[in-house]
């Protein structure tokens, strides 16, 4: 294979996860108090951030198959190491749902003991009402129905991709794997379409339990999917660097920094409207969940915002700079981290209230999944050619010329 | 441009098409006496609008009071009607701007009267608000003018204001854009017109354009800024007209998931009534070589995409009823599905949501008289959904005492109907003076995706076309 994976990179990756378990450790040392519950927050912040890119980069490669995408060919491959990490960041999801099953945590505030029972008292009206919905055994049926559905797609996309360079057909012809892939591209995005959103429900949203938002699932879709192609992105630049991909030309570059500055554009827009109509009717039921960002968390919070609308809608609207490393790298690296950020105030104030922020463990865990996702990714990469052979599109791709 | 993949399919049909045969189809109504079906269709047109033009009038004569508004409902066909036609404005930016973002050729044969659609629809909706106000010599006010012009300072707090600035903002680059795609056919038409009058008037129009390489370079510069500037007024506009009723705190007209699901739910009847025109117009016009079942496809995918997503809408709206625990919430949606209105939700249900996903049939969405029926049924669907958004949600209000129903009058009728033959008055006219495809953009696909091209091996388009192969 052409790309293999770099003692530089392996060392680089090695030393990510040992400064973040330095990090963390220090982290564990100087905490008051908490501790349990925010290491628990933690791993689901790192685990719902990491596993959306894999998913958010599954939807990406069938949305190129539905919509006859060619321009993403040459990059199909990059989409799809990425996805080699969910196994990890499952695990990582189902130990924090396992944890709060078995009361080892508090995440969940509906999973805690008597909430719905009229007699005890810590009965909460509210909650019981949603127990149709919140329940034990179906949010397990639901999140193993999630995972075992997306990761089977995923499985399927990859091995398909891969036996289809084996296959012996005419240069630009269809061939079958192409169009069962556009099948199976159509079933995921359906399925999709109501479990990006249920699973957002599910998993982020019944944190904050009273509070709920109609457009909650939408907005954390599109923070999946900006992560998701920045990731491709900095693995492009990556592998550019090292003389690779020579197919991917300044034209993909641009496409990659037009979907950037789009999908940010998308993520700002959704994260404003949700914003500003709970901010105009001042509904208690609903203002709270702000309330409790703007009291606790409000540089974080704002902060990500400000950055994730106003870098890339000025540093990315010309189109030099998109097809520019020297922009696109830094504004990559920024994005990535405040998405991640963006994550982490989704779960923290419904989790540790006023007692969380962004301190030394948060750091070391997002350091070390980080390490474990670009050792995996990388590992994925160096297993398969970095262009698919046979697909149809690849020509007119690689022939890309805006 | 780009080598176009092998199994794309060609988006122009015939292996007699020619730049000069492009030219010729498109102009061929432009250049000839109307039509007898034209003129029927003129004459129909003009008695419905006339008929919109008296009602209207004598709306304003009479007072608002002429329609069936009570204390209870206070919004009923007039915003309707409004955000209905605002919404069917949308699928014409959508192709000219997003679509040629994202380099869509097909969109090149379908722009053009979809943006005309576009602009006459925003008209329409326009018209609405207008006459709301009763006094329509004082339209002006909505305008942020000092006290001297008669007015009190507007209110900035209000969607209504931001709805002013929108849509006008959404129009005026609509209205640009399509003009800038005109210039250059105008030219054509100049310069092939023998009478001096057409003459002149083509030339006034086409800004004297003279086609030289800088002009084109320019053209298509500007193309992509105004793309770049109307993609997100698509947005806009509809976001905004969902917050006239989500910035509120009325249970089923506040929830967070209304800006993107109205815009999603804008390109689905915009689509709708382009299916609906272009299927008419293509065969009365005989444009089936650039407006090809393949098109009519894309356009029936862009309907399942869209309709899907409002179904997504409408059943997170339906879940968070319940799972909010509010129990108003939670009576607006029962309500709706199961009060004196249920006929209506469950028609929107129905339309919307159920009947488009008859598309995935590849059989059904490439039959024209499948697409043209489910069209209408689209376009049906949608006006229910602003019906059931906004009478729905008020004829019920908290205090049960006052709880009321609302019937049209034939004015409310008189003045929706009018102005589908106000619509059409102007559809009518668009087709039969201005060229109903830009043929001047058609032609730069014709060697990359026409079927002559696309068909023939290498060796053969390299002796007709001694360039490189685009």
């Amino acid at each position: 294979m052409e790309y293999q994976v770099s003692k530089k990179a392996n060392i680089v990756t090695i030393l990510l996860i040992v400064i973040g378990i330095a990090s963390f450790v220090i982290g564990l040392l100087t905490s008051h108090g908490h501790t349990s519950q925010r290491l628990w927050a933690n791993l689901l912040v790192n685990g719902y951030f990491f596993f959306t890119i894999s998913i958010a980069s599954l939807f990406f490669v069938a949305l190129q198959f539905v919509s006859e995408m060619a321009w993403g060919v040459t990059t199909q491959r990059l989409f799809q190491a990425t996805m080699s990490f969910m196994p990890i960041s499952a695990l990582a999801l189902l130990l924090v749902f396992v944890g709060g099953t078995m009361h080892w945590n508090h995440i969940y505030h509906w999973m805690a003991d008597g909430v719905m029972d009229p007699q005890s008292e810590h009965y909460d009206a509210i909650i019981a009402g949603k127990s149709a919905y919140l329940n034990q055994p179906f949010f397990w049926g639901r999140t193993i129905a999630y995972l075992a559905v997306w990761m089977y797609f995923a499985n399927w996309f990859r091995k398909k991709s891969l036996e289809e360079d084996k296959l012996s057909v005419n240069h630009g012809e269809s061939n079958p794997v192409y169009k069962r892939s556009i099948i199976m591209g159509v079933l995921f995005i359906a399925f999709f379409a109501y479990t990006s959103s249920s699973s957002a429900w599910d998993w982020i949203m019944s944190i904050d339990v009273h509070w709920f938002s109609t457009l909650f699932g939408w907005y954390a879709f599109s923070g999946m999917w900006i992560s998701s192609v920045l990731v491709v992105l900095l693995l492009v630049i990556y592998l550019k660097s090292l003389g690779l991909l020579k197919e991917v030309n300044d034209s993909h570059l641009h496409d990659l920094g037009k979907w950037v500055f789009a999908i940010s554009m998308l993520w700002a827009y959704l994260w404003f409207s949700q914003f500003m109509l709970i901010w105009y009717s001042n509904i208690p039921e609903e203002v709270t969940y702000y309330i409790d960002r703007f009291n606790d968390y409000k540089v974080l919070y704002i902060g990500t915002f400000l950055v994730n609308f106003l870098l890339p809608f000025f540093v990315l609207m010309s189109r030099d700079s998109k097809k520019n490393v020297v922009f696109l790298l830094p504004v990559a690296i920024i994005l990535f981290i405040c998405h991640w950020i963006d994550v982490l105030i989704m779960v923290l104030p419904g989790t540790m209230h006023a007692d969380g922020g962004l301190g030394a463990i948060e750091v070391g865990m997002f350091l070390i999944f980080l390490g474990l996702f670009i050792l995996f990714t990388l590992k994925s990469l160096s297993k398969a050619p970095l262009m698919p052979k046979n697909h149809p599109m690849f020509d007119e791709s690689k022939h890309l010329h805006t | 441009m780009h080598k176009e993949a092998a199994i794309r399919e060609p988006l122009i049909l015939g292996n007699d098409v020619t730049y000069s045969k492009i030219t010729n189809d498109v102009l061929h109504p432009i250049e000839n006496a109307p039509t007898k079906m034209w003129k029927i269709l003129m004459t129909i047109a003009t008695i419905i609008a006339l008929w919109g033009v008296g009602s209207i009038l004598y709306l304003l004569g009479v007072g608002i009071g002429t329609w069936g508004l009570n204390n209870t409902v206070g919004w009923a066909w007039d915003i309707t009607n409004f955000v209905w036609w605002v919404g069917i404005g949308h699928a014409g930016t959508l192709i000219s701007a997003v679509l040629l973002l994202f380099r869509q050729k097909w969109r090149m044969a379908i722009n053009r009267p979809a943006e005309a659609m576009t602009i006459f629809a925003v008209f329409m909706a326009a018209t609405f608000p207008m006459i709301h106000m009763g006094r329509i010599w004082m339209a002006y006010w909505v305008l942020p003018l000092p006290n001297e012009f008669g007015s009190l300072w507007v209110n900035f707090n209000s969607p209504l204001l931001w709805d002013v600035f929108a849509i006008s903002t959404y129009m005026s680059v609509s209205l640009v854009f399509w003009y800038i795609g005109l210039i250059p056919d105008f030219a054509t038409i100049r310069d092939r017109a023998k009478k001096p009058v057409p003459k002149l008037m083509y030339a006034l129009l086409s800004f004297g354009w003279t086609g030289n390489a800088k002009a084109w370079q320019r053209f298509e510069e500007v193309s992509l800024v105004l793309a770049g500037l109307a993609t997100p007024l698509v947005f806009s506009v509809h976001s905004i007209v969902s917050m006239d009723f989500a910035t509120s705190v009325i249970p089923g007209w506040h929830t967070t998931i209304f800006p993107p699901y109205f815009v999603a739910g804008a390109v689905f009847s915009g689509f709708a009534m382009v299916q609906t025109l272009m299927l008419i117009v293509r065969k009365a016009m005989r444009l089936e070589h650039y407006v090809t079942v393949k098109h009519i496809e894309y356009m029936n995918l862009v309907i399942i995409v869209t309709g899907s997503i409002v179904g997504v809408a409408y059943l997170t709206e339906l879940f968070i009823s319940y799972y909010s625990g509010v129990e108003y919430e939670s009576y607006a949606f029962i309500n709706r599905f199961s009060g004196p209105y249920a006929w209506a939700y469950w028609s929107m249900m129905t339309c919307n949501v159920v009947s488009p996903h008859l598309f995935w049939s590849k059989k059904l969405r490439t039959n024209l008289a499948f697409t043209f029926f489910m069209s209408i049924i689209v376009n049906i669907g949608m006006w229910f959904e602003r019906f059931v958004i906004i009478v729905t949600s008020v004829h019920r209000d908290y205090l049960p005492s006052s709880w009321s129903m609302f019937y049209p009058t034939w004015v409310d009728i008189g003045v929706y109907v009018g102005t589908i033959g106000i619509f059409s008055v102007f559809y009518l006219l668009f087709l039969k003076y201005f060229p109903v495809l830009a043929f001047n953009e058609v032609k730069t696909i014709l060697k990359s995706s026409g079927e002559k091209y696309k068909n023939m091996s290498d060796e053969e388009f390299h002796k007709l076309h001694p360039v490189k192969r685009k």
